[in-house]
């Protein structure tokens, strides 16, 4: 396959992706489609590109790993792990409903999910210390957390950032969804994270910055924090919360409300 | 034989228990403190200090164990409730092989005060599903439960003392999880305890023969899950509990004794513990003498309750 095939394929993914996502918090009534859809380009690459897995084999000792530290984003990591062949497609639409095996942010029951998440600020130290197993056991895994960026409010995303360089895992990548939006607004207003590549510079990362809705940057990101040494990457991921469908692209109401029948129509005409 | 803390004996069975390379141990800067300094300085490799970040210390020994290891992670019990949710959502909800070991609890670092004296971690850590609380009643038995915790999968809180206290048990005992310990037999009243207080309700037992009251004393070490049949057992035989612990009376001990009476066999109890108050500064001593927690305060509460109820 061509790198121009690849990307192609990759967008298809993300294509279908977002319209799973769109379903299922339709057929929930309830979720963060706005967040959840930020961040379908950066997990598609993850699963269909960088990382090392196999659905048939989901403990394999030496996978990559995995953590939705932004446990809202759920509807996406599900959609991924159906694509990949962890869950079957069809249970999705039973999304956050009573007995379905997906809860409303991840579970570790669920084939694929590597750790419970949800409560944000804490994806990154369980990160670091899978990171930490897999250089004590000289395992070549690496690992992978996404963070929101208003979660970057939490205290522990700065212990854990000072833990992760410190212990020098360089196996561990976080990648930061910077679509500007938190859910009382933005996050400039709310809480003011810029200059936020160097906040994470000065805790020791190393920082690459690009457009997290473009496959590209996204696979060069990870390639490029691969061949970082002697210390993590932070991938500082610019997106836009609802991308892909044109009414909810920076809209914040769409942070946590679930799509109307009529804008559902709509959303699934875009993606088509 | 000598006195020790339990917090000691935690430290020496990490030693041991270090041979296992699935051991590892994490601790918040207070490492000296809570013993784990002595694995540290055996094992450097397998030992981690994150710092003061007690919520960093909780994520990163879930993430550890996650990955297959058995993670030990020390502070002071008082700043371990400080990642109660990270305990909670992580630790506990998915089972994890996280063994959250506390020192200087209850009471036992007296001059401190009150803001490194935890009283309320019990009630804290008991409510969380999944989760086990342990509490030795002495060095020896301290040593068996960390050992026994480090085979049996799944989180538990371990809660250890900073003082010396003396040691109930030889080296032939064997602890067993979840299963009360007769220390002594008697039909007049059951004193039930945990950690060290253990120790002053056994005095108190002592002190009340002069009184002509036979006490059944128990050892709670396993606060949860808790021995239902044994409280059940003591209550029928005797018709009249006494609780104390190095900890507040709501939801402590007390609190889970009297939830398996009140279902099965209703008596009336008395509850000794710290009464919603906080701690201060002060000798470890004249502290529990203070919020009547001695031998000799335990001895007469137990004659004040059954004059009361008889």
């Amino acid at each position: 396959m061509t790198d121009i095939d690849k990307i192609q394929m990759l967008e298809d993914k993300a294509r279908i992706i977002r319209k799973h996502v769109i379903n299922m918090i339709y057929e929930a009534k309830s979720g963060h489609p706005g967040g959840s859809l930020s961040c379908v380009d950066i997990l598609t690459t993850l699963y269909f590109h960088s990382m090392r897995h196999d659905p048939l084999k989901p403990e394999l000792v030496d996978r990559d790993r995995f953590i939705l530290s932004k446990g809202h984003a759920a509807p996406t990591l599900y959609a991924v792990l159906a694509e990949s062949g962890y869950i079957p497609v069809e249970v999705l639409p039973s999304l956050r409903k009573t007995g379905s095996m997906l809860q409303g942010h991840p579970d570790s029951k669920v084939p694929g999910v590597e750790v419970s998440s949800g409560s944000l600020g804490q994806g990154l130290s369980i990160a670091s210390g899978i990171a930490l197993s897999g250089k004590l056991n000289s395992c070549g895994y690496r690992v992978y957390t996404l963070l929101g960026d208003g979660e970057c409010d939490e205290g522990q995303v700065w212990e854990g950032a000072m833990f992760a360089s410190h212990y020098k895992l360089d196996n561990l990548t976080a990648i930061i969804d910077r679509n500007g939006l938190q859910i009382d607004g933005m996050t400039e207003k709310i809480m003011r994270l810029e200059p936020i590549a160097s906040k994470w510079k000065a805790f020791g990362w190393h920082v690459v910055e690009i457009d997290g809705n473009k496959i590209e940057e996204i696979i060069s990101a990870f390639e490029e924090a691969e061949i970082t040494n002697g210390r993590p990457t932070a991938i500082i991921a610019h997106t836009f919360k609802g991308k892909g469908i044109s009414f909810m692209e920076w809209i914040n109401s769409f942070h946590g409300k679930a799509l109307s029948e009529e804008e559902m129509e709509i959303a699934l005409q875009e993606l088509s | 034989m000598d006195d020790k803390s339990t917090r000691e004996a935690y430290g020496d069975a990490l030693v041991e228990l270090g041979v296992d390379d699935r051991i590892v141990v994490l601790d918040a800067d207070l490492s000296a403190s809570t013993q784990t300094n002595k694995f540290s300085k055996k094992f450097p490799k397998r030992f981690f200090n994150v710092g003061c970040a007690e919520q960093n210390l909780i994520g990163v020994a879930a993430g550890l164990s996650v990955a297959g290891k058995i993670a030990f992670a020390s502070t002071y019990a008082i700043f371990s409730n400080r990642a109660w949710e990270q305990i909670r959502n992580t630790v506990a909800h998915d089972r994890l092989n996280v063994k959250i070991a506390v020192s200087h609890a209850g009471l036992t670092n007296g001059p401190d005060g009150a803001s490194h004296q935890s009283l309320e971690d019990l009630a804290l850590m008991r409510v969380i599903p999944n989760m086990s609380v342990i509490v030795p009643s002495d060095a020896t038995e301290a040593e068996m439960a960390v050992k026994s915790e480090a085979e049996r999968p799944g989180p538990a809180y371990i809660r250890l003392n900073r003082v010396k206290t003396p040691l109930l048990f030889d080296k032939d005992y064997q602890f067993n999880y979840g299963e009360a310990v007769v220390m002594s037999e008697g039909d007049d009243v059951a004193i039930i305890s945990t950690g060290t207080m253990v120790h002053e309700a056994l005095e108190a037992s002592m002190m009340l023969k002069n009184d002509n009251i036979n006490a059944s004393v128990l050892n709670i070490h396993t606060i949860k899950p808790i021995d239902r049949d044994a409280i059940i057992k003591v209550a029928k035989d005797t018709g009249a509990i006494v609780t104390v612990e190095e900890h507040s009376i709501y939801g402590g001990l007390g609190g889970a004794v009297s939830e398996v009476t009140a279902e099965n066999y209703p008596v009336p109890i008395k509850m000794i513990g710290m009464k919603d108050e906080f701690g201060e500064s002060g000798d470890y001593t004249e502290l529990l003498k203070k919020h009547g927690l001695t031998a000799a305060d335990v001895s007469n509460s137990v004659k004040e309750f059954l004059g009361n109820i008889r």
